[in-house]
């Protein structure tokens, strides 16, 4: 069994996210990391691998990005993928949801995986999405914001949480499955594996060599357009307080509870 | 037929789900501007009352397609992707929720049509809609046309809302779809399955949330007694309801409840988004947690920067002495 990790770069947590008001694209300047998302995928298919229920051969880290990506590839592979492909050309930058998840499909399509796993959300912007479209572009089941995974068979088990309270699902493979942080907690890469990333294969492919069509991607192929950037509603922004002395914290709240009636 | 069509899910006992509901006003109200109609999908098992009964809301016609699944994506992405072919709609819109995100995002594939998600409020430019979308934690709001048809927008969790007027029935239009290959190799084996004791946050004045920051599951205890001594109840958030710490009746947010109680205080709780559709509309928050840089902070009326396992139980005793005096 061959599963694909799609993993992003996202700017850091702790960086000040904006908009670049005259592309009217997020400014991804700074300081980056691998979606906090796709690591609960790899753990995933790092357990998958382990459990032993299923023979899985290769775990291959998957992203489309700009060349500064390479750096999420190789901490996929420190924290256990076996070698990675980056999809980079200057023809998909400014690429909406539509047309990235095209391209992903057709990248993920040149790889024939059993498994494709994901993060269910990126911490920088589109949510829950790219998965469902990746999945009906490759003509596979899909599953999104899966807890629990299961595999035996050639089947997989999983749960979520829905609409209604926890479902439990059976998907045949090959299969698309995004994973929420519920999932697992990713282990730690040894010293060693982020040492030894940097020499495990990596592919480089442009848009051609993986048949992607230039008119279906970029913003030229995207089906949706940013006509405005605004600030939102201002909000006073509420009274904050450092707890340092805690018995004259609990007394500031107290007061402020009383103020408003609330006791 | 330039319409917009609306997915409307149900429960297993043929409710409507309020977002869907909120859905389909909203597109009947946009329908209205632009001079075209809202109409709704259902499928599965659904009454001809219940289906004709979305006339209320607004939707004029009602596809029913009987033999298709409720509650996986895909099946209805080939029943929608077929109604929108069919019929010319130039719009789909769905309410909150995962299974729309799912559905719009399969849509998006198999249409070629852009999406927009996590949307806030829809408005009509130059005849055409245009979604507002919330971004980068919402520190922006961004404007997105749709080139070609259909547009796909993916609202947010109580973006729109339901109004029961006077639209009367809406007909019913029974559609037969052939499932692709791939819809069908998902089979639901339990469906909404509650987990923990079945508690009720919905008509609490005052709320505890307790969240990750919390730490463990024995803490909740701390939440618990504060909520006691308040004389409110305790809620929590996705990732602790995930984890087995807390019932997910008690669960806010996305996948759980949406309330509005007098205060909401939030212990432990980062805020993000998903969590904050859910209680947003509290007539007071007030929020502790250790990380200053916290979402949470941005929307609370009052923020305790600091340790919530020092703070709870000062704060609980300081209450219950202040209750007895």
């Amino acid at each position: 069994m061959k599963i694909c990790c799609l993993v992003k770069e996202v700017p850091d947590a702790a960086v000040q996210k904006r908009i670049d008001s005259n592309t009217k694209r997020l400014d991804r300047s700074g300081e980056k990391n691998l979606n906090p998302f796709d690591t609960h995928g790899i753990e995933a298919a790092m357990q998958i691998r382990e459990g032993g229920n299923a023979q899985v051969d290769e775990i291959v880290a998957v992203t489309m990005g700009p060349e500064s990506a390479v750096r999420a590839l190789h901490k996929a592979v420190a924290l256990g993928a076996d070698r990675s492909v980056h999809l980079t050309d200057e023809a998909l930058a400014g690429s909406d949801v539509c047309a990235t998840g095209y391209a992903l499909a057709k990248v993920l399509e040149s790889e024939q995986p059993d498994l494709v796993l994901l993060g269910q959300q990126s911490d920088d912007g589109e949510c829950y999405t790219i998965g469902a479209v990746v999945a009906d572009h490759l003509k596979m089941p899909s599953l999104t914001q899966v807890i629990k995974i299961d595999v035996a068979d050639n089947k997989l088990t999983c749960e979520r949480q829905a609409e209604y309270g926890y479902d439990t699902v059976e998907v045949e493979l090959p299969a698309v499955i995004s994973v929420g942080d519920a999932i697992n907690e990713p282990r730690y890469p040894s010293l060693k594996a982020i040492m030894g990333a940097k020499k495990k294969p990596l592919d480089t492919h442009a848009t051609g060599d993986v048949g992607i069509e230039a008119d279906h991607v970029g913003e030229d192929g995207s089906k949706t357009q940013v006509l405005a950037i605004n600030p939102p509603p201002t909000k006073e922004p509420g009274e904050i307080i450092e707890d340092e002395d805690t018995n004259e914290t609990v007394e500031k709240i107290v007061a402020w509870l009383d103020e408003r009636k609330l006791l | 037929m330039a319409g917009i069509l609306v997915y409307a899910l149900h429960d297993d006992e043929g409710n409507f789900n309020k977002n869907s509901l909120g859905a389909i006003s909203e597109a009947a109200k946009l329908a209205g501007e632009l001079g075209t109609e809202a109409a709704a999908v259902v499928v599965g098992d659904v009454s001809d009352d219940g289906a004709a009964g979305l006339g209320a809301y607004g939707a004029k016609r009602v596809f029913r397609a009987k033999d298709a699944p409720e509650g996986l994506a895909q099946p209805i992405v080939d029943v929608m992707a077929k109604v929108i072919s069919d019929e010319g709609f130039s719009y789909a819109l769905f309410g909150g929720g995962l299974l729309g995100f799912e559905i719009g995002a399969g849509l998006t594939a198999r249409l070629n049509a852009g999406v927009t998600m996590e949307v806030t409020e829809v408005k009509v430019q130059d005849g055409k809609l245009v979604a507002e979308r919330p971004v980068l934690q919402d520190s922006a709001i961004v404007d997105v046309g749709y080139v070609g048809e259909p547009g796909i927008i993916i609202g947010r969790l109580n973006a729109f809302d339901a109004n029961a007027g006077d639209g009367g029935s809406a007909e019913v239009v029974d559609v037969e779809v052939e499932l692709s290959d791939w819809s069908t190799k998902a089979r639901m084996v339990t469906r909404g399955e509650q987990r923990g004791a079945d508690v009720n946050i919905e008509d609490a004045e005052i709320l505890v949330g307790g969240g990750r920051g919390l730490g463990e599951k024995d803490n909740f205890k701390l939440a618990e007694d504060l909520a006691d001594a308040m004389g409110g109840a305790v809620a929590a958030t996705r990732a602790v309801v995930d984890a087995g710490w807390y019932p997910y009746a008690a669960q806010i947010g996305q996948t759980g409840k949406t309330v509005a109680p007098k205060l909401y205080l939030a212990a432990g709780i980062s805020g993000a988004i998903q969590h904050k559709v859910g209680m947003q509309n509290s007539e007071n928050i007030l929020a502790i947690n250790k990380d200053p840089n916290a979402p949470i902070f941005e929307f609370s009326d009052l923020g305790i920067v600091g340790d919530l396992h020092k703070i709870l139980p000062k704060l609980t005793e300081a209450v219950k002495a202040r209750k007895g005096g």
